[in-house]
């Protein structure tokens, strides 16, 4: 065992795994949306910025951060009653393609109102977390990471929870499971759906301070979109589970990748590295990581 | 008619008497199946079938809803791979019929749920039943000349004779999915029957239809039939439509064979009318596994 | 089983001859592009609109051919661009005696190589995974043309310059010159694209994209028509690169070939009509101009106060916002739109 340093090596898959927490949690926001009305949000990542930027520009208003996390979760509950009204009630029973076209669009018409309102200058945001190393048995771990994952974690417990217990979660699985179904005795789908957009925004709400705490409120946070759809691709579109675990693979072989293997490469090739993960991945088992065998219908 | 068409039930087969079969009937066995079974999850869509249909009849499947009618004939046309069992095609076996050879191996089929290539013409949705034995490149194609200029004529030909006979020359030119139903299915026939098939499957061709329109298909079919000596395996609900047209009719009921032989004999077989006549016949619903 | 995208109601009908009418426009507009607009358009109208206008048409006409006729959503266009104009140079630059017009080709292959390597996913992937997963086309091409230097024949963060434009002993110099150069090469792809969708190719695109199983079942070679759809449509979207690179800007960087690039290429066809030729020429027109007319409406409207970064905002929306109302309203495009204005004018004359 010379030369191979094991402790290093637990240091980086540790890193990786929290931070594939912070990708899971970027792809909870689309399986939601995905699940309940099948279409896939590119316009996610748009959200996420859009609520990171609304946020941050009410605290240096001078709004306390609690208030200005109410008003942001306000907003952002408005904004996805308002896609689901503007965007997507027109375009129901459309092909899925021309959903996802629809919230490509979408997501330019929010990255554009977002830095017209707020300016595109990158903001600081200090959740009041510091980035410090903490040791646990020799390995050193950021403590920000540590913190961001608990509250990824929390924020997925409860919104199982939520699923699991009440009246609309049970609403959401109806829907998730059948559409027609669930129109059929009289479930509200128009108010589903628009409540299923208000708890994708909660998601972005929180990954977008995650996120913006870590590299700064800017535009490059719409960009994480990007992330998050390999996970996607290797955990399924429709699977909350699936976007976890697809998260966790991909943060921790990204980062590993990144320190072993990087240096051949001339490094910086996490921008496609997740993606070939995927396709590899995808390529040995067609139906990814917890997806069923779809069974063609002719 | 033979003793082969009339074997019921299970238990009666071992495998080492089919394979006799098989050589003794090659020459006028069309499509054979043997034992094929199939499952999805835990339920059993298939158990056990053995279907032996001849050359140039015309051969009904019916059962009720659910009973495994069109997972049948997705096996047939290797949608589905059978758990167990064996299709056999014009003599050659199969434990999954391999999909992109079907066209090639003679057989064409039609599909439960119209699948035409909406965005073309009906004219251009026939000539796709011929793509498969065309073998101009790309660039012959593009320059349109040599091998692909005869394929096109060609191909040309044969699809407007096929809506000719089935009186579809008048909207040959219109876009497959702006047709009425009953138009698009009969566009679907004349796509499957464009090649000469030497089997054809049809699944459900009469779902959904007036009865003028079913009158008018199984005239088709049978003329199909008489003209080009096609085998026709034909998957329905209806028994009444199926009992003029079909020479044989085998029944499922939830996955097994019940009955097999002349409709005459069908329709009197004291299990059919148990198994089926309590099911309204007249059911359009789509359903299929 | 599901078809993914929309069939547009007015497909153009192959089976028709060609009869002298279908030739008599596409010529009209041949007589004009070739001999009245260099008599009379400015250096800042080749310069400004026609150059990027032909250049993005052109990828737009090769990713109409996969995505709109074959089905097959690709959200990397840009790399293939990027790959075409790269390659071009290199086999320019690295070739001896090898003409333009022999790197354009090899470019276009090139192009069309890993177009197919990328596309090989689409054999076991549909809809959003294979959506998906071409953009690992896009962040592979443009990270590997800016890490290794030697792509750009080692100049300083991965920027190309053009080369002269000789094209079969003619060089085509200034604006009008590689305007001439552009709308010749154009003019000869488009007429190939045009061909293709009309033979039985293209027949096969279309039944691919609308029931994979039925064509598949019914013989069609699905899966050589899906990897044939990649490799030509990359063929063409690399030679658009090779316009956008050197006819158009004359100097580019990987960077240039972005995600949004390949989500404006996306956008035009979108716009402009799926599965429509002209659609391509429509759709780069509108995306084109529109940025040139907002910018002028915005001065005249907000003054001051519209500067280059609200411009910016602005045209995001913008765009974002006719995607979405586009979807909505004419889901067929321009193509469509104009089909029908025509049929009207052409009612209102018999009418009369």
């Amino acid at each position: 065992m010379t030369g191979f340093d094991w402790l290093f090596f637990t240091e980086v898959l540790v890193g990786g795994l929290l931070s594939g927490v912070m990708y899971s949690l970027v792809a909870i926001g689309f399986v939601l949306i995905y699940k309940t009305s099948g279409v896939l949000n590119f316009a996610q990542g748009a959200m996420l910025l859009f609520a990171a930027l609304t946020f941050v520009s009410l605290t240096e208003r001078g709004i306390n951060f609690p208030l200005a996390f109410v008003i942001t979760f306000a907003i952002m509950v408005a904004l996805g009653i308002a896609i689901e009204r503007a965007v997507l009630r027109p375009l129901v029973n459309k092909p899925p393609i021309t959903l996802f076209m629809a919230t490509l669009g979408l997501s330019y018409v929010l990255e554009g109102a977002a830095q017209l309102v707020w300016g595109t200058q990158v903001h600081g945001l200090d959740l009041g977390i510091e980035d410090l190393p903490f040791d646990i048995g020799g390995v050193f771990i950021s403590q920000f990471d540590i913190f961001a994952a608990a509250v990824a974690l929390g924020l997925v417990v409860a919104l199982s929870l939520f699923f699991r217990y009440t009246r609309i979660g049970l609403g959401f699985r109806a829907v998730a499971d059948d559409q027609f179904a669930a129109l059929a005795v009289g479930l509200k789908l128009n108010w589903i759906w628009a409540s299923v957009w208000a708890a994708a925004g909660l998601v972005a709400l929180v990954a977008g301070l995650l996120w913006g705490a870590r590299s700064g409120v800017q535009f490059s946070l719409s960009l994480i979109v990007l992330k998050a759809l390999p996970v996607l691709v290797l955990g399924g579109f429709d699977s909350i589970l699936g976007a976890i675990v697809g998260g966790l693979l991909v943060g921790a072989t990204e980062k590993l990748a990144e320190v072993y293997i990087g240096e051949y490469f001339g490094g910086g090739i996490e921008s496609w590295f997740a993606y070939a993960v995927a396709l590899v991945f995808l390529l040995i088992r067609p139906a990814g990581l917890f997806g069923q065998k779809l069974v063609e219908r002719v | 008619m033979t003793l082969a068409l009339e074997r019921i039930g299970p238990e009666e087969r071992g495998s080492a008497s089919r394979d006799k079969d098989v050589d003794a009937a090659a020459g006028r066995v069309a499509l054979e199946l043997s034992g094929v079974t199939l499952s999805f999850g835990g339920v059993q869509a298939l158990q056990d079938i053995d279907l032996v249909v001849e050359r140039g009849e015309i051969r009904a499947i019916i059962g009720p809803n659910g009973a495994g009618k069109s997972s049948l004939i997705n096996i047939i046309s290797g949608v589905y791979r059978a758990d167990r069992g064996r299709v056999s095609i014009n003599g050659q076996r199969f434990g999954r019929v391999p999909t992109e050879r079907l066209a090639r191996l003679g057989i064409a089929r039609t599909f439960q749920n119209l699948a035409l290539f909406k965005g073309l013409s009906v004219l251009d949705n026939v000539k796709t039943g011929l793509a498969y034995r065309h073998r101009a490149s790309v660039l012959e194609q593009v320059i349109g000349v040599g091998r692909a200029r005869r394929e096109q004529e060609e191909a040309r030909a044969r699809s407007q004779a096929i809506l000719d006979f089935l009186h579809l020359t008048d909207v040959g030119e219109r876009l497959a999915g702006t047709l009425p139903y009953g138009l698009q299915k009969r566009v679907e026939l004349a796509r499957a029957l464009v090649a000469e098939p030497d089997i054809l499957l049809l699944d459900e061709p009469m779902a959904g239809m007036t009865a003028t329109e079913k009158n008018e298909l199984a005239d088709f079919v049978r003329s199909a039939r008489d003209r080009f000596g096609t085998t026709v395996v034909l998957i329905e609900h209806d028994i009444g439509v199926v009992m003029g047209l079909s020479d044989h009719v085998a029944v499922l009921d939830y996955g097994r064979k019940i009955a097999d032989g002349t409709p005459g004999k069908v329709a009197n077989d004291p299990k059919v009318i148990d198994a089926y006549l309590g099911v309204a016949p007249e059911n359009e619903d789509g359903e299929g596994i | 089983m599901s078809v993914l995208l929309d069939t547009p109601a007015s497909a153009p009908n192959l089976s028709r001859t060609p009869s002298l009418k279908t030739w008599v426009w596409p010529l009209i507009v041949l007589v004009v592009a070739f001999g009245l607009v260099p008599a009379f358009g400015t250096s800042y109208l080749f310069e400004g609109i026609l150059l990027p206008f032909l250049a993005l048409s052109l990828a737009g006409v090769g990713l109409n051919l996969l995505t709109g006729y074959a089905g097959q959503v690709s959200l990397g266009s840009a790399a293939f661009m990027a790959v075409g104009a790269f390659a071009c140079f290199n086999f320019n630059l690295r070739v001896d005696g090898l003409p333009l017009f022999g790197s354009i080709i090899l470019a276009g292959l090139t192009a069309a190589a890993v177009g197919l390597v990328f596309g090989l996913p689409s054999l076991r992937l549909r809809g959003f995974y294979l959506a998906v997963s071409t953009l690992a086309a896009q962040f592979f091409v443009q990270w590997a043309l800016t890490k290794f230097s030697w792509f750009s024949n080692e100049s300083a963060s991965g920027v190309i310059d053009a080369p002269a434009l000789t094209l079969f002993g003619f060089t085509f110099e200034g604006a009008v010159g590689r305007y001439y150069f552009a709308l010749t090469i154009v003019t000869l792809l488009t007429f190939l694209a045009y061909r293709l969708v009309v033979s039985e190719v293209g027949r096969n695109f279309i039944a691919v994209r609308d029931n994979e199983t039925a064509a598949r079942i019914i013989g069609i070679p699905v899966l050589r028509t899906k990897l044939f759809a990649f490799a030509i449509s990359s063929f063409i979207i690399g030679v658009a690169g090779v316009l956008w690179a050197f006819a158009y800007l004359r100097t580019v960087e990987p960077a240039g070939f972005n995600l949004d690039r390949s989500f404006q290429i996306l956008f035009l066809i979108i716009i402009g009509g799926l599965a429509t030729i002209r659609g391509a020429f429509y759709g780069a027109a509108l995306i084109v101009v529109f940025p040139l007319i907002l910018s002028r409406l915005g001065a005249l409207v907000f003054g001051d106060l519209f500067d280059s970064g609200v411009l910016d905002m602005a045209q995001r929306i913008v765009l974002g916002a006719l995607i979405i109302l586009f979807l909505i309203l004419e889901p067929d495009g321009l193509a469509a739109l104009f089909a029908r204005i025509r049929e009207k004018i052409r009612g209102g004359f018999l009418r009369s």
